[in-house]
């Protein structure tokens, strides 16, 4: 349970943490920044970095901040920047601080970032879920400049990104919800801060009684959390009446690729999804 | 470079110059190489808890840092609660709740609440339980170590020392 022998580097920019990711990507250099995935990894020896180059270093990547209707979460925002939500994020700031408490544990949270989570990707990760729901874009930073990628084109399957492997994620950009948006968001793990087995995050707007828009995102049901259009439809122009909301769940279950294990079969997960999503647009309502 | 670095930890207080691999963990140095073996290792991939400390004042699992990150920082652990023969009223109230039996996880727990309620005084009783979760006790059921906790919180709330 000791990791193995590895490098370590203390870059002085981004810009010098990307030449060096450059030059030694191809040896197995890494990124660390929490190290709250990757350090138990490497003590599993299912990840040996050749070196590690260390944002922790780095000055004010820290605090999140808005830049017109976006939220920047740049590379070191620790998963507790999130637990009191703050009044200039609004809704969604309120929203965050929902779903943070379900992110591991309190400790865990104090070093873990939300980039190093959409980084790593692992299909239960409640923030790959925020970033889905809200249409998230990733700011990547290479030698060969920045670029930016849609959340709906980061996921690539479980632990897998359309990151290059010389690129960075320095910034996530959130645009943030109307001050209208209604959230709820449900999530079962088997034990409190484990991996979720199935959670859903929705967002919707209600006129009257009448649902007007809805965004469903679902995640730990398939490989990785994504909107689930089918069940969006049910909603929208409907009452939002627990009937409207088991058609919705009816419709995603539908259509998920649930994943199974050897303790949770595609079926169990594949119900999971209905529950959740029910739950959550419930508490949306609430 | 794979190789030691020189590097001086702080630890409740007191500098600490070490020679340490990158590869070394925060929790290992402490016990290794600053000879603080206050701190626990159970799982040595950030489950169990057993080895949490606060650095800058944030409750964290040291076998989840190295020890060359850990420089320039304020490390706490255990073994800075008590003043000399004094234990820390935390402390005390582990021991008048019959918060632990075989003891292997109550360096991890007493410093996940000191360092809790150091950087969140206000927080509810029932944020207090869930923030508990946090680390893992065969022994107890957790129900003397939440009444542990919570008298701490209390003496937080009415008093203006530090909890513990």
């Amino acid at each position: 349970m000791k990791p193995a022998p590895f490098a370590y580097y203390r870059p002085t920019s981004l810009e010098d943490a990307a030449a060096r990711l450059a030059e030694g990507v191809d040896d197995g250099a890494m990124i660390l920044a929490g190290g709250q995935s990757l350090v138990p990894m490497m003590a599993l020896r299912v990840a040996y970095p050749s070196e590690l180059i260390d944002l922790n270093v780095l000055p004010d990547l820290g605090t999140p901040f808005i830049d017109g209707t976006a939220l920047v979460v740049p590379a070191l925002t620790r998963h507790a920047s999130f637990h009191k939500a703050d009044p200039a994020f609004g809704v969604t700031g309120r929203m965050m601080a929902e779903v943070v408490r379900h992110i591991a544990h309190y400790p865990i949270r104090q070093r873990g970032t939300f980039c190093g989570s959409l980084a790593h990707a692992d299909p239960s990760s409640e923030w790959a879920l925020t970033a889905n729901v809200l249409g998230a874009e990733l700011e990547l930073l290479s030698t060969r400049g920045t670029r930016r990628v849609p959340i709906a084109d980061w996921c690539d399957g479980a632990m897998s990104t359309t990151r290059e492997p010389d690129e960075i994620l320095v910034a996530t950009h959130l645009p943030l919800l109307s001050e209208t948006t209604r959230t709820g968001f449900c999530e079962i793990s088997r034990r409190a801060g484990d991996f979720a087995l199935g959670m859903a995050l929705v967002a919707i707007e209600v006129q009257g009684d009448t649902i007007t828009a809805a965004r469903v995102g679902l995640g730990g049901i398939e490989d990785a959390p994504r909107r689930i259009a089918e069940a969006e439809a049910e909603l929208i122009g409907q009452p939002a009446t627990p009937d409207t909301f088991a058609k919705a769940a009816d419709a995603a279950m539908a259509v998920v690729e649930a994943m199974g294990d050897a303790t949770t079969p595609p079926e169990y997960r594949r119900d999971l999804a209905g529950t959740v999503i029910r739950r959550a647009l419930a508490q949306a309502i609430a | 470079m794979t190789d030691k670095t020189k590097i001086t930890l702080t630890v409740n207080g007191t500098g600490h110059a070490i020679d340490v691999a990158p590869r070394k963990t925060l929790a290992d140095a402490l016990r290794e190489d600053c000879g603080l073996t206050g701190t626990h290792l159970g799982c040595e991939h950030g489950v169990c808890g057993a080895c949490t400390i606060t650095v800058d004042g944030a409750p964290v699992r040291s076998c989840l840092m190295f020890a060359v990150q850990a420089e320039g920082a304020d490390i706490r652990t255990v073994e800075g609660l008590a003043n000399g023969p004094d234990l820390s009223p935390l402390q005390q109230f582990f021991i008048e709740e019959h918060a632990l039996q075989c003891g292997f996880c109550t360096p991890g727990f007493l410093m996940l609440i000191d360092g809790t309620l150091k950087q969140s005084p206000d927080i509810t009783d029932d944020e207090l339980t869930e923030i508990l979760s946090s680390n893992l006790c065969r022994c107890t059921g957790y129900r003397n170590i939440i009444r542990a906790a919570r008298r701490a919180l209390d003496h937080a709330r009415t008093t203006t020392e530090p909890a513990a």
